[in-house]
């Protein structure tokens, strides 16, 4: 082992209640960040989720809608226009909207409705774990998800409420499929969808278009667009982008895990620069040794710069861990933490960097280090 | 007519400005050669610790030259001092400064360390070392484990190992009793006289004199006498005035 190493290792551990501050200190930032980005990455998740699970090759939407759940309304029009255009295999109208979930004890809950044809399988409930996604063409039949159990007044399958003065029986549970805005995602067959929505037979929220093998999708979006401007035509993962640029920039939410992102980043960097630099006070005599002994002033930093480097991978480990357990912990929750590995590789990176910042003020110390104090302590 | 490692010409160090302005060195002309150990001598304030600096490549001085091992200081920057103090210069401190979390066998390495020497031999030339100094069975003791006599030792052993031509020792026997004391001056006799090193003490105590090729008195910042110490007499004494 490379003595500096050995060194720096030795100066980090020798004080433990300090070793202890400053993990303390990492862990912290590094944990509060992780879990901002990890919320900030499920937030962006969440937000696209139907746009993620529908077999869509591009999407057809009112100008100017924000998000999937954008109330705004399409004409149906719109979709006999888009089978005239070549390329194109289908073109199945998708009816969305907010109302209300009368549970059998009469209370009222807000619920988003999600209508598709069935038989086009174009957005179906996914992750089904009780019942079948095609009894959902039966007469009032409808798809919850079983962690909203509670909000929606029922036990199981078959369990009744109504909807708009409509009964429904749920025929299908499905599992993990929440709602970031908390009011659950009920399934249905379209043509129902419009009676609890609403929504008008010559109108849609969104059209899906499935194209033809071979087609192209660029020239298909520009066929489909130059017919109405009153649509805009999206592939999927634009209209993802536009969702989560909507939910996480539109409303703030994003900048507000952002902002506890940084202020995790300042406080850690304080933290650690302040450990960091009172550790290499207390050296100091040991540093100016050095400095005696011909040292250059490359060397000291180099011992420096080590046990900030080690600060940051054991912190970065222990952060890790105490991640993992809060993925762990939120992966049924309405909002989950997501930790992909390129947040981890981030993070690291993000971690190594705070730490070798907060060296700054140490080394700046040990810069004017004058080697003759060892001649005078 | 022994080789000489360090030549000084008429330096001046001036210290401090205005009021507090003070000449810690006037006209220091001086000599030191290789296979010598000389003791510099002097009260408190004389200007022993300025010149064994200057020596030692740690301050520049005001005015006059300084050439070590044939090497001109004069418009170095630090960086430039620390070099030639880590291919010329060994150190040994009244108060050791060992590094505590460092074994004797790392302290000692430490020096090769900052050369840049860091192949296998490292480790073993810095065991070598501290077989010289008498410490072989102490290789993997921490400085809390070891007494005064022997901390002093490793920082011997640390000094020596880089084969340094000059040793700059700053009152190497004051923290010691009189036994280790004779110890040290005798590792330091015999880097002298046996591996041809120069070896410069700065001291107070008289009983290290019986080691001593020179001893150059300083007082105000002048040289103000020098002559030939005990060792010029009888090599290595058997006996001396420690612990007596």
């Amino acid at each position: 082992m490379a003595l500096q190493f050995t060194l720096a290792s030795r100066n980090l551990f020798q004080d433990r209640l300090r070793f202890v501050a400053t993990m303390i200190g990492i862990v912290f930032s590094v944990v509060l960040v992780m879990v901002q980005m990890g919320l900030f990455l499920g937030f962006g998740r969440m937000v696209t989720t139907m746009i993620d699970h529908a077999d869509a090759d591009l999407w057809i939407v009112p100008r100017g809608a924000k998000c999937f759940e954008d109330p705004s309304l399409l004409d149906l029009r719109n979709r006999d226009r888009a089978l005239a255009v070549d390329g194109i295999a289908d073109a199945v109208p998708l009816v969305i909207g907010f109302a209300d979930w009368r549970l059998k004890t009469g209370e009222m809950t807000p619920i988003f409705v999600v209508g598709a044809d069935l038989r086009d399988k174009t957005l179906q409930p996914w992750n089904v774990v009780e019942g079948k996604a095609d009894s959902l063409s039966a007469q009032g039949a409808v798809a919850a998800d079983r962690s909203y159990f509670g909000r929606l007044g029922i036990s199981g399958l078959n369990s009744t409420a109504q909807i708009r003065g409509h009964d429904v029986k749920v025929a299908a549970l499905t599992d993990g499929i929440r709602s970031f805005t908390t009011t659950p995602y009920v399934f249905v067959d379209l043509r129902r969808a419009r009676n609890y929505t609403g929504i008008p037979a010559q109108k849609a929220s969104h059209i899906i278009v499935r194209l033809a093998p071979g087609a192209d999708v660029e020239r298909v979006r520009q066929g489909l667009q130059a017919f109405s401007s009153d649509i805009e035509v999206l592939t999927p993962e634009q209209f993802g982008d536009r969702s989560r640029s909507f939910w996480l920039f539109g409303t703030g939410a994003g900048a507000a895990l952002f902002a506890g992102a940084l202020l995790g980043l300042i406080v850690g960097t304080v933290i650690v620069a302040q450990t960091l630099y009172s550790s290499t006070k207390d050296h100091l005599n040991e540093f100016a040794t050095l400095r005696a002994m011909g040292s250059s002033n490359q060397y000291i930093y180099r011992v420096i710069i080590h046990q900030a480097l080690l600060n940051a991978v054991i912190g970065f480990v222990i952060a890790g861990v105490i991640g993992a357990m809060v993925v762990q912990a939120t992966a049924k929750s309405a909002l989950p933490i997501v930790i992909t590995p390129t947040l981890v590789g981030g993070l690291l990176l993000l971690t190594v960097v705070m730490c070798v910042v907060s060296a700054i003020a140490a080394i700046a110390r040990v810069t004017r280090i004058d080697p003759a104090v060892v001649f005078t302590r | 007519m022994s080789d000489i490692v360090v030549e000084t010409h008429a330096v001046t160090k001036t210290l401090g400005s205005g009021a507090a302005r003070v000449e810690a060195l006037k006209d220091v002309s001086m000599t030191l050669r290789a296979g010598e150990l000389t003791l510099l001598m002097g009260p408190s304030g004389s200007g022993k610790t300025t010149l064994l600096l200057i020596l030692g490549c740690m301050l520049t001085p005001t005015a006059g030259e300084v050439r070590l091992c044939g090497t001109p200081t004069a418009g170095a920057n630090t960086e430039d001092l620390a070099r030639i103090r880590r291919e010329h210069v060994g150190f040994v401190f009244q108060s050791y400064h060992l590094f505590p979390t460092l074994t004797a066998a790392e302290n000692v390495q430490l020096a090769l360390d900052v050369r840049g020497d860091r192949d296998r031999t490292a480790r073993e030339r810095a065991c070598a070392a501290l077989g010289q100094v008498g410490l072989a069975h102490k290789i993997r003791s921490y400085p809390r484990e070891l007494s005064g006599g022997e901390q002093q030792r490793v920082a011997i052993a640390r000094a020596i190992v880089a084969n340094p031509s000059l040793i700059l020792a700053d009152e190497p026997t004051a923290a010691l009793d009189g036994r280790n004391g004779q110890g040290i001056m005798k590792l330091l006799a015999e880097n002298a006289h046996q591996r041809g090193r120069a070896v410069m003490v700065v001291t107070h105590d008289p009983r290290v004199m019986p080691f001593a090729d020179r001893i150059i008195e300083i007082e105000d910042g002048r040289l103000t006498h020098e002559q030939p110490g005990g060792a010029k007499r009888v090599r290595l004494p058997k006996a001396t005035a420690f612990g007596a």
